[in-house]
C-alpha cells in the first residue's frame, strides 16, 4: 500500500471521492492521466495568455513600422521596454488611429483621432490627456499624481513654450518619448541618480542657453558639490538633485528670498536659526540670498569651521571688517578650531595608546559627546551669536581635555608598567641567579649527583 | 627553636609529615639526554597555579551576566590597581599552559613513559589534557566580548553537528538554543567551579602516581645503560625552581608588552566578524573540518571529521592499552610514525588556519 492510512484517505477526497484502484498500477495509471490533462490545461492557458499579447503587438502600426526606415522603427523597438506598453498601453492609445486596418490610410485615420508626431506645444496637452485625467490614472497609479500640465504651466520652460518657443524642455525631453521608465527605475532619466545629467543635457549646453543668457555650468558645479558626493559617491537617493530645490514639471529657479525656504526643507534647524539670527534683516534689505550667500547654491561644498572665521577661507569677512561682526566672527573662528583641534589630538592620542594595548575604549566613547557638542555648536554658527556658541561648545572643551588627559594617563600608565617591569626582570634573573649558584653550591660540596 | 620542634612532633604524630619528608629525600630524578622532558610537567602544574592565583583574584570583581560580564573586565583592566597584569597573567598563563601540557604529554609518548605500570597517570594525563581545552573554551566567553561571542556560537555548533547526541549537547552547553547570558553564566560556572573540582582530583592523582610510580626511563636507555640520578630534593626542585621564576618574568613581559586586548562587548545582533578564528590550540581541528569535503560516501563530511578527531581522543587515552609492549621492533615504529604524524598534522593545520584567510 501507499502512504499511512491518513494519507490515503486525503488522496481519496483529492479523487473527488472516488475510491482509489487497490493496486499500485492501477493507481500510477490513473495519476498519468490527471498529470497529462492538468500540462495540457496548463498549456491551453499559455497559448491563450500569448495570443492575447501577440495581438497587441500584431496591430498594423507595429507591422509596419517594425519594416521601415531606422527612424521610423526605432519607436518600435523602445516601446518593448516602455513603462506604458507594461500596463497595456499600445501605439493607438497615444497617437490615434485604428491599429485594426492595414491599409495606411485607414490606419491613419484623423477621424480616428491620429496625429502622428505632436509638436512641442502639442506635448503638453497630449501627454496630459491621460496623466491630467484622475478618474483615469487611478485605474493604473492611484498615487500619482495628476497636476503636472499645470504645474508644468507655471514653470519657466512651460511660460516659454506658450510664448512659442519650441526650444525649451517639454515632457519629453526629461522622460524620453517610446522607452519611458518609472521614475523609480534606475534605468530611467528622471532617477534621482539621473536627473543632473538629464537636465545637464540642455543646461550644460552653451550654445543652447546662449540666447537665454544664463549660465552653463551648474551640472559640472553640482558634480563638484557635497550633494553630488552624497548621491553618486554613498548612493544615497535621499540628497538633493536638480529637481529637489528647483521643481520638475514647475522648475522655476527659486526667488532669493525663497532660498532659504529651499534649504530648510532638510536643513531645518538651520533654517530656524537664520531666520531669528541679526543676520536675517540685512539679508533681506540687501537682496542677498540668505543660505547661498555663504554657501553658494550648485558646488556647495562641506562646511569647514574656517568658514566661520576670519582667515583664509572665511566668509564672513566678505561683508564684515573691523566692525562687531569681524570680532564674533574671530571669536566663533577661533573657539570652533580650538575645540576642534583638541577633539582630534584627544582622538589621535586615544589611537595610538589602543595601538599600545591600552585599554581606552571608555575614554573613546565618551569623547563622541564631544564630537557631538562640535556639531551642535556649528549649527548654531547660523545663529551669528558668539556667546551662545562658546557656551554649546564650553562642554565640548571640556571632554575633550579630560579624554584626552585619558589618553595622558594611558600613556604615562605604560610607560610605569615597561618600567615596572624592567625592574621586575631584574629581581627576577637576579633571583634565578641565586638559585643556580644555590645549586652550584649544593652539588659543589656533598656528592649529590649518584651514580 | 624547642617550641619548633615540639610542633613538628605534634603534627608528624597526627599527619605522619615525617615519612612524607623521607620519601622526598629518596625520591631520585634519572640523568639522561632525554632529562630535559621532566621539567615540563612541573611546568604545567605552576602554570596551573598561577591560573588558580590569578583567576581567583579576577573573581573578585568579575560579574558573570551579558549585562555585566564585559563592563567588569573592562573595569578590571581600567582601574583595579594592577587589575591589567593580573587578567593579562591570566589569559597568558592559560595559553602558555596548554602550551606546556602539549610538550610534556609528546614527550612522555615519545618516550613510552605511559608503558606498565604508568597507564593510569596517562590516563588522568591525558583526561587533563580535555579539562585543560575546556578551561581554555569556557574561560574564553567570560569576558562576553565580539569574538569569544562568535567563537563559543562556532565552537558549539560544531559540537551540535554530532548526531543523536549532538543537539541535546548544544542545548546543554548553551542553556537553549542561542548563545546568550545563560550560556556566560553556565560556562563560568563549568570554569570556576565544575573543571577546577575535577582538574583537582585528577592532578592529585596524577601527581601522587609520578610519586609512586617515579620518573619513567626511556625503554632504549633503561636496556642499554643504568642512568646516573639526582636528588629530587633540593636539586630538581631548585632547577624547577630556576624554570618557574623565568616563567614569572616571561608572563609579566608578556603582559606588560602585549596586553590581552579585550576588544569590543558582545552583540547577539551585529554579524560575526570576518575570518574569524578559534584560539590556536583549537585551529587546526577547525581547518581540518573546513577542508573535509560535503560529503564522503553520501555521509556528512562534518560528522565524520568530528568523530574521527572523538575516535583520536579515544585512541590517546587507550595509547598504554594499544602498545603494551614499547621500545620494541615493529610496534614502536607504527606508534612513533603515529605520533609524528599527529604532531606533524597538528603544526601544519596549524600554521595553515593562521595562514589562510
Amino acid at each position: 500500500m501507499i502512504g499511512t492510512r491518513n494519507e490515503r484517505q486525503s488522496l481519496q477526497i483529492v479523487t473527488l471521492g472516488r475510491r482509489l484502484p487497490a493496486s499500485p498500477a492501477a493507481f500510477r495509471r490513473r495519476a498519468i492521466v490527471v498529470l497529462t490533462v492538468a500540462a495540457l490545461a496548463t498549456l491551453a492557458y499559455f497559448v491563450t495568455f500569448s495570443r492575447k499579447t501577440s495581438a497587441q503587438e500584431t496591430s498594423s502600426c507595429v507591422i509596419c513600422h517594425s519594416k521601415l526606415e531606422p527612424r521610423l522603427s526605432d519607436p518600435v523597438k523602445s516601446f518593448d521596454g516602455d513603462i506604458h506598453k507594461s500596463k497595456g498601453l499600445s501605439c493607438n492609445d497615444c497617437h490615434g488611429g485604428n491599429p485594426n486596418k492595414a491599409d495606411k490610410a485607414e490606419a491613419k485615420d484623423p477621424n480616428w483621432g491620429y496625429v502622428a508626431k505632436p509638436t512641442a506645444q502639442q506635448i503638453p496637452g497630449f501627454c496630459g490627456k491621460c496623466h491630467s485625467d484622475a478618474n483615469l490614472m487611478k485605474r493604473f497609479n492611484p498615487s500619482l499624481r495628476v497636476d503636472q500640465v499645470q504645474e508644468y504651466a507655471t514653470s519657466i520652460h512651460g511660460q516659454k513654450l506658450q510664448k512659442g518657443d519650441q526650444n525649451v524642455a517639454t515632457c519629453v525631453s526629461c522622460h524620453g518619448v517610446h522607452g519611458i521608465k518609472a521614475p523609480d527605475d534606475p534605468q530611467s532619466t528622471v532617477y534621482a541618480a539621473n536627473v543632473a545629467e538629464t537636465c545637464g543635457k540642455c543646461h550644460g549646453d552653451a550654445n543652447r542657453m546662449a540666447p537665454y543668457g544664463i549660465p552653463h555650468d551648474q551640472y559640472d558645479k553640482y558634480k563638484s558639490s557635497v550633494h553630488a558626493n552624497a548621491l553618486y559617491e554613498k548612493h544615497d537617493l535621499s540628497a538633493p538633485t536638480c529637481n529637489d530645490c528647483h521643481g520638475n514639471h514647475g522648475a522655476a529657479p527659486p526667488g532669493l528670498t525663497s532660498v532659504a525656504n529651499v534649504c530648510g526643507q532638510c536643513h531645518s534647524r538651520q533654517a530656524e536659526l537664520f531666520q531669528k539670527s541679526p543676520h536675517k534683516e540685512p539679508f533681506d534689505k540687501m537682496q542677498r540670498g540668505e543660505c547661498l550667500r555663504c554657501h553658494s547654491n550648485h558646488d556647495i561644498k562641506p562646511p569647514t569651521d574656517t568658514m566661520a572665521g576670519v582667515g583664509p577661507g572665511s566668509v564672513c569677512v566678505s561683508c564684515h571688517n573691523n566692525d562687531k561682526g569681524f570680532a564674533a566672527a574671530q571669536n566663533i573662528g577661533s573657539d570652533l578650531g580650538d575645540v576642534s583641534a583638541k577633539i582630534d589630538e584627544a582622538k589621535e592620542l586615544l589611537d595610538r595608546a589602543e595601538k599600545a594595548g591600552m585599554e581606552v575604549s571608555h575614554a573613546k566613547f565618551d569623547l563622541r559627546d564631544a564630537s557631538d557638542g562640535l556639531t551642535q555648536a556649528r549649527v548654531l554658527v547660523h545663529t551669528a551669536s558668539a556667546d551662545e556658541i562658546h557656551k554649546a561648545l564650553t562642554p565640548a572643551m571640556e571632554n575633550a581635555t579630560k579624554n584626552y588627559a585619558a589618553g595622558e594617563y594611558a600613556f604615562s600608565e605604560l610607560s610605569f608598567r615597561r618600567k615596572g617591569l624592567a625592574v621586575s626582570l631584574v629581581f627576577i634573573l637576579f633571583l634565578a641567579g641565586l638559585v643556580y649558584l644555590k645549586i652550584r653550591q649544593i652539588e659543589s660540596k656533598p656528592p649529590s649527583v649518584e651514580s | 627553636m624547642k617550641k619548633i620542634d615540639s610542633l613538628f612532633l605534634w603534627l608528624d604524630e597526627r599527619l605522619g609529615i615525617q615519612s612524607i619528608f623521607k620519601m622526598a629525600k629518596k625520591k631520585e630524578v634519572p640523568l639522561h639526554r632525554h632529562s630535559i622532558w621532566y621539567y615540563f610537567g612541573g611546568m604545567t602544574l605552576f602554570l596551573f597555579t598561577v591560573q588558580v592565583a590569578t583567576g581567583i583574584l579576577l573573581l573578585l570583581y568579575y560579574r558573570p551576566s551579558a549585562e555585566g560580564a564585559f563592563e567588569s573586565v573592562q573595569f578590571i583592566i581600567t582601574e583595579v590597581q594592577f587589575g591589567w597584569l593580573i587578567r593579562s597573567v591570566h589569559s597568558w598563563s592559560a595559553n602558555l599552559l596548554i602550551a606546556a601540557l602539549f610538550i610534556h604529554m609528546f614527550s612522555v609518548y615519545f618516550m613510552s613513559a605511559y608503558r606498565a605500570p604508568r597507564e593510569i597517570t596517562w590516563i588522568t594525563g591525558a583526561l587533563l589534557l580535555f579539562i585543560s581545552i575546556g578551561f581554555g573554551f569556557s574561560g574564553y566567553l567570560l569576558p562576553w566580548n565580539k569574538l569569544a561571542f562568535f567563537a563559543t556560537k562556532v565552537g558549539t555548533e560544531i559540537a551540535g553537528v554530532v548526531p543523536i547526541i549532538g543537539h541535546p549537547i548544544l542545548r546543554f552547553l548553551r542553556g537553549g538554543d542561542e548563545v546568550t547570558g545563560a550560556t556566560l553564566t553556565r560556562f563560568f560556572g563549568f570554569h570556576v567551579a565544575v573543571l577546577p573540582a575535577i582538574a583537582t582530583v585528577l592532578i592529585g592523582t596524577h601527581v601522587l602516581l609520578v610519586q609512586m610510580h617515579g620518573m619513567s626511563v626511556p625503554p632504549k636507555i633503561e636496556e642499554t645503560e643504568e642512568p646516573k640520578t639526582m636528588k629530587f630534593v633540593p636539586n630538581f626542585l631548585l632547577r624547577d625552581l630556576i624554570g618557574w621564576i623565568l616563567a614569572v618574568g616571561v608572563l609579566a613581559a608578556l603582559a606588560a608588552i602585549f596586553p590581552w586586548e579585550l576588544g569590543e562587548k558582545a552583540d547577539a545582533f551585529a554579524s560575526a566578524p570576518a575570518g574569524i578564528k578559534p584560539e590556536w590550540y583549537f585551529l587546526f581541528m577547525f581547518q581540518t573540518l573546513k577542508y573535509l569535503p560535503a560529503k564522503i560516501f553520501a555521509l556528512d563530511g562534518e560528522v565524520l571529521g568530528i568523530l574521527g578527531f572523538g575516535l583520536g581522543g579515544l585512541f590517546w587515552v587507550l595509547v598504554p592499552f594499544l602498545n603494551k609492549t614499547p621500545g620494541h621492533g615493529r610496534r614502536k615504529l607504527v606508534f612513533n610514525v603515529i605520533g609524528i604524524f599527529i604532531v606533524v598534522f597538528i603544526i601544519v593545520m596549524t600554521i595553515v588556519g593562521y595562514v589562510s584567510s
